[in-house]
């Protein structure tokens, strides 16, 4: 959890380093979308301090006890975000592909429904609104 | 209690959190109490299904009990990731 910016490279690089065991790294990255009219001037993000962290961890050991992962990183950052800029982002590790795919969609899945944030656009034409949650993110859980 | 409000929870009914007093046993008579409170509570809490609720920041459902909780919050459905 953070507002400020991180280093998708950085980040990158340094995840699973060194573990000669895990074949397989996967990454996703969240990034501020433009609405369709390119007008979106800001994303502001909200979130639930204190909830927030517990709710990441108790996702990220789910998908620890359901693929067999040698690491986890979820990162989400929080505030006021431009388009383009990166929003998020959540690594795994595995020995093989196959844990490492798998873990980072339902990482991914539960962070959009089950994670305390709120997502509220800002456009160049003054108006603000808050993004809606959408049925095929909460029917997108009922896979697993 | 400790009542927090998010997002568009939080626009309506005016403040981010507050403490109250309450004899209610689930979220669902909380809700009661708010709602009679004044306009904006009622506005806040006229669709529940359009709410999601955590209890000592848990996610949990609308007839969850109260027993011990030291804080509720009201928000809309989450939009992470």
């Amino acid at each position: 959890m953070q507002d400020a910016p991180f280093d998708l490279g950085a980040e990158a690089a340094a995840f699973a380093a060194g573990r000669k065991d895990l074949g397989a790294v996967v990454t996703f990255t969240g990034v501020v979308r433009d609405n369709a009219a390119g007008t979106l001037q800001a994303m502001q993000i909200e979130h639930y301090p204190g909830m927030t962290e517990k709710a990441l961890t108790k996702i990220a050991e789910e998908a620890a006890a359901r693929w067999s992962l040698g690491d986890v990183l979820v990162i989400h950052r929080y505030g006021d975000l431009t388009p383009g800029e990166l929003i998020m982002m959540v690594a795994t590790a595995a020995r093989h592909r196959k844990d490492a795919f798998e873990a980072a969609e339902y990482l991914m899945d539960y962070l959009k429904s089950r994670a305390p944030f709120w997502k509220r656009e800002i456009t160049t034409t003054g108006e603000s609104s808050w993004v809606a949650a959408k049925d095929e993110d909460e029917d997108a859980l009922k896979r697993w | 209690m400790d009542i927090v409000y998010f997002a568009w929870v939080r626009e309506r009914i005016g403040r981010p959190k507050e403490k109250i007093d309450t004899d209610a046993r689930t979220v669902t008579e909380l809700v009661e109490e708010l709602r009679a409170r004044e306009e904006r509570y009622a506005l806040a809490f006229s669709d529940l299904s359009a709410l999601r609720v955590a209890v000592d920041q848990e996610l949990t459902d609308f007839d969850a009990p109260l027993d011990g909780a030291r804080e509720v919050a009201f928000f809309p459905p989450m939009t992470g990731g």
